[in-house]
């Protein structure tokens, strides 16, 4: 299931600003263990933003994406009280979604 | 025959052009699929190849904001942006990780072309961001030094 993300939404106008800041380890699967062996990678794979119903931003990860990845962006057409949501899946299949109204 | 033989040959053609309508008809939908073509690419050069691009140009329009020094380059913060109109994708490479993609996103009609993230840098680096706007590929690139990598351990 993984960890609450922290989602912030804000309305200026009708842009609406998101900044998320998921909980994922985004192993790379190039470090090793005390004991030598490699640690399999574990990494956030897909992400997909919806408002609404309305998707705003899809993105995809690599393992180079930083420990608990922050993403922040902006898009227009928005309105105080949307609904913001935000989902990922890993590479393991493991998915979580997270959401928060838009103030 | 003859003529069987090429029956087999159009029915191969048109199996061959049905698939390649498949797959433009995947890239057009949001929800991209993560491919590990794309992801295990060790160039820009191989990363646009795998994307369906042959050629890019630099681009004057298109910002890269980050620190010209990393402490730490397990977390190197990364804000791309671009004023160009029609922007549908863009991405962050870091050129000299084990793979050179590190995240793209599919930018919707609203969206604005505008995405701060964080990434890992193994070493000191250039860092790319790849723009289709309008159907054309564009870059841009920024030197990021890095005194403590962060891939590897």
């Amino acid at each position: 299931m993984g960890d609450p993300m922290r989602i912030r939404a804000t309305t200026a106008g009708d842009v609406v600003d998101v900044k998320i800041l998921m909980r994922h380890d985004m192993e790379t699967g190039q470090r090793k263990d005390a004991a030598g062996k490699v640690i399999p990678g574990h990494f956030i794979q897909n992400l997909v933003i919806k408002s609404n119903d309305r998707i705003v931003l899809d993105g995809l990860f690599g393992p180079s994406v930083s420990k608990d990845p922050y993403l922040a962006f902006k898009f227009k057409g928005g309105a105080k009280g949307d609904k913001i949501s935000v989902t990922w899946t890993d590479n393991k299949g493991d998915t979580r979604t997270d959401q928060t109204i838009a103030s | 025959m003859d003529k069987k033989r090429r029956d087999m040959i159009r029915i191969g053609s048109a199996l061959s052009m049905a698939f390649a309508a498949g797959i433009l008809k995947a890239s057009d939908v949001f929800g991209a699929e993560w491919s590990p073509k794309v992801f295990d690419a060790k160039s820009l050069d191989a990363v646009l190849k795998e994307l369906g691009g042959d050629k890019f140009a630099v681009s004057p329009d298109i910002t890269i904001t980050a620190p010209e020094i990393a402490e730490n380059g397990a977390v190197v913060p990364v804000a791309i942006s671009t004023t160009l109109p029609k922007t549908e994708y863009m991405a962050i490479l870091v050129e000299k990780n084990p793979s050179a993609m590190s995240a793209s996103f599919n930018i919707p009609p609203g969206t604005e072309p505008n995405i701060s993230t964080r990434v890992k840098m193994g070493t000191t680096s250039n860092v790319i961001a790849l723009v289709k706007a309008d159907g054309k590929w564009l870059t841009a690139s920024k030197e990021i030094k890095v005194t403590l990598g962060g891939c590897g351990g």
